[in-house]
């Protein structure tokens, strides 16, 4: 077994045996979709409709932007991370084998909520199945790449809750988990740009359902697609091996970069 | 010809307005250990991290095998072995993926046997949390060697070790150096040093105050080689008999105590003059100055400059 497989078996397991990490990617949301499920079709029918696209969205959220950080950031305050320069671990197998195997845990959770849904809460089903993979994909790696990011540049674990509050939340309210993007009067529907939820619950509309979608889902596709690899390309190139950042390349501020995609989404859409 | 595998010059470390390491040089022949030793801050670790290629120098040239550490790390990782003093590895790890782990991008087999030798076989499946701080760093030495590197970093390999652990450990750093491998050992224990290092340089203020063997080092001190003698009679009970080179007499449990700077002619000089008395030698035991009380005459007076 090469090192890097050796090295995902170990991330995925990690996922599975450490209990914060099996709480956020499974029990967490896997609880929210079975207490939405039960709530939601009573209280709000329409909801039903998307979702299966605003609980994978809310996993994809959960285990990237809340969870994957958290233990990069510890596992450098540790000095694992130089314990891995040593060694002759890459900074992108630090960074991108976690990334990879929480969404393996989130093709699982996916899947869970795929099958069930439509049994137990009387879902549809995507109807696209090529595009729902997309979708996933997309918003997978977009997520997964500002977890990524939030990880480099957070000096604490205090910081991470900051950054990814400051996108779950408003994902939460605004990013068309909940309410329909098209429903959000003007303002608000601008600053929803801003997130990849929004672009995530656009596509899956646009693609897999073939149900209209609030704007050309190309778009959301793109801005995913772009959001992502500067994620990922901002967060190898601030990357640094220990809390005294004397190996970092850049301010942690070019992180900032990566909403660029989302910004022009703002200016075009 | 000497073949030396790490060459330090003029190396210098800075930390914004501080001067870590200020200009030392020294090198290290194969198959030898060499004793980093100093307080706390003297610059042992910057001067280690900057051997492994952690941190970059901000002066001078460093080689590990030729190789530069600051431009070289992809060959660097395979010559060197780090056991370093904080743990280093993930808390959810178990023992037997640690190894897997590691060897895997060194490229090697695991090399289960050294966890049986370090008496890790039977917490195998433990995770790193789970397992006590000896254990832990007995985990990360395994792991440091299990490339079979021709050069080990160890810094305070022993801290936290029982006295078994520790005698283990010992033997398997004799072993690494029959076999041709070159440590170096960063300790505060000054007696591992003296017992373990070939030679050592002590670190001050980011400076080399002194550098050679443990055995040259102390010799060049100022400190008085004890001899403590016991007779049958009471021969040497009177305080006021001189021998050479002694400046302090003591009498403590039934020895007479005396501090010499130069132990032969003293030791001579009070066997004749026993015999002359016609008293019985019971017992007489010469303890030259240790290193540590070297270490803490060199500290003590150069660190208040």
């Amino acid at each position: 077994m090469n090192a890097f497989a050796n090295h995902f078996s170990f991330e995925f397991r990690t996922g599975m045996r450490d209990k914060t990490l099996l709480l956020m990617n499974y029990l967490f949301p896997l609880g929210v979709y079975a207490m939405l499920g039960l709530l939601m079709t009573e209280l709000n029918p329409p909801f039903v409709e998307t979702m299966i696209p605003a609980m994978i969205v809310f996993a994809i959220l959960s285990g990237t932007v809340l969870s994957l950080p958290n233990p990069l950031v510890t596992a450098r305050e540790a000095g694992i991370f130089r314990s891995y320069k040593i060694n002759g671990v890459p900074a992108t197998s630090i960074l991108t084998i976690p990334a990879l195997t929480t969404i393996l845990h989130m093709v699982v959770v996916a899947a869970i909520i795929t099958a069930t849904a439509p049994l137990l809460f009387g879902a549809p089903p995507p109807i696209n199945w090529p595009g729902f993979i997309l979708f996933f994909l997309l918003t997978a790696f977009a997520c997964a790449g500002l977890g990524m990011l939030i990880s480099v540049i957070s000096s604490s674990t205090r910081a991470v809750v900051l950054w990814s509050q400051l996108i779950f939340l408003p994902s939460m309210m605004i990013g068309g988990l909940m309410i329909p993007f098209s429903m959000l009067p003007d303002a608000l529907s601008k600053v929803g740009l801003l997130l990849p939820a929004t672009h995530a619950m656009n596509a899956f509309q646009g693609l897999a359902q073939n149900q209209g979608a609030a704007f050309d889902p190309l778009w959301s596709v793109l801005i995913l697609l772009a959001g992502g690899i500067l994620s990922l390309g901002l967060a190898i190139y601030l990357f640094c091996w220990d809390r005294l950042n004397t190996t970092r390349r850049g301010h942690p501020t070019l992180a900032l970069l990566a909403l660029l995609p989302y910004g022009v989404g703002v200016v075009l859409l | 010809m000497n073949d030396y595998v790490i060459k330090v010059r003029d190396f210098r470390k800075v930390y914004g307005d501080l001067v870590a390491v200020d200009s030392i040089s020294f090198e290290v022949q194969r198959g030898e250990i060499f004793g980093l030793l100093g307080p706390n801050g003297a610059g042992k670790t910057s001067t280690l991290e900057s051997l492994e290629g952690l941190r970059a120098p901000d002066g001078g040239s460093l080689q590990v095998m030729g190789v530069d550490p600051a431009r070289e790390s992809r060959k660097l990782r395979n010559l060197i072995g780090v056991q370093l003093q904080t743990s280093g590895l993930p808390d959810s790890m178990r023992v037997d993926e640690a190894m897997r782990f590691f060897c895997a991008y060194h490229g090697v087999a695991p090399h289960y046997h050294l966890l049986d030798r370090l008496g890790l076989a039977e917490r195998m499946g433990a995770q790193y949390h789970t397992l006590s701080a000896g254990l832990q760093r007995r985990l990360a030495l395994a792991v440091a060697v299990a490339h079979n590197p021709p050069v080990m970093f160890l810094d305070e390999p022993t801290a936290g070790l029982d006295v078994p652990s520790r005698i283990e450990l010992h033997n398997l750093m004799r072993e690494l150096q029959t076999a041709g491998t070159t440590i170096i050992l960063a300790t505060h224990d000054m007696a591992e040093a003296e017992k373990m290092a070939d030679r050592v340089a002590i670190l001050l203020r980011g400076k080399i105050v002194a550098t050679g063997t443990p055995r040259e080092l102390t010799a060049t001190g100022a400190g008085l080689t004890k001899v403590s003698v016991r007779t049958e009679g009471p021969s040497l009970s009177d305080p006021s008999i001189t021998f050479p080179a002694v400046s302090q007499v003591a009498f403590k449990d039934d020895y007479a105590i005396y501090y010499s700077t130069d132990p032969g002619p003293t030791v001579s000089a009070i066997i004749v003059h026993i015999e002359a008395q016609g008293d019985t030698l019971i017992d007489l035991r010469v303890e030259r100055p240790s290193l540590e009380e070297r270490f803490l005459e060199i500290t003590g007076t150069r660190g208040g400059q």
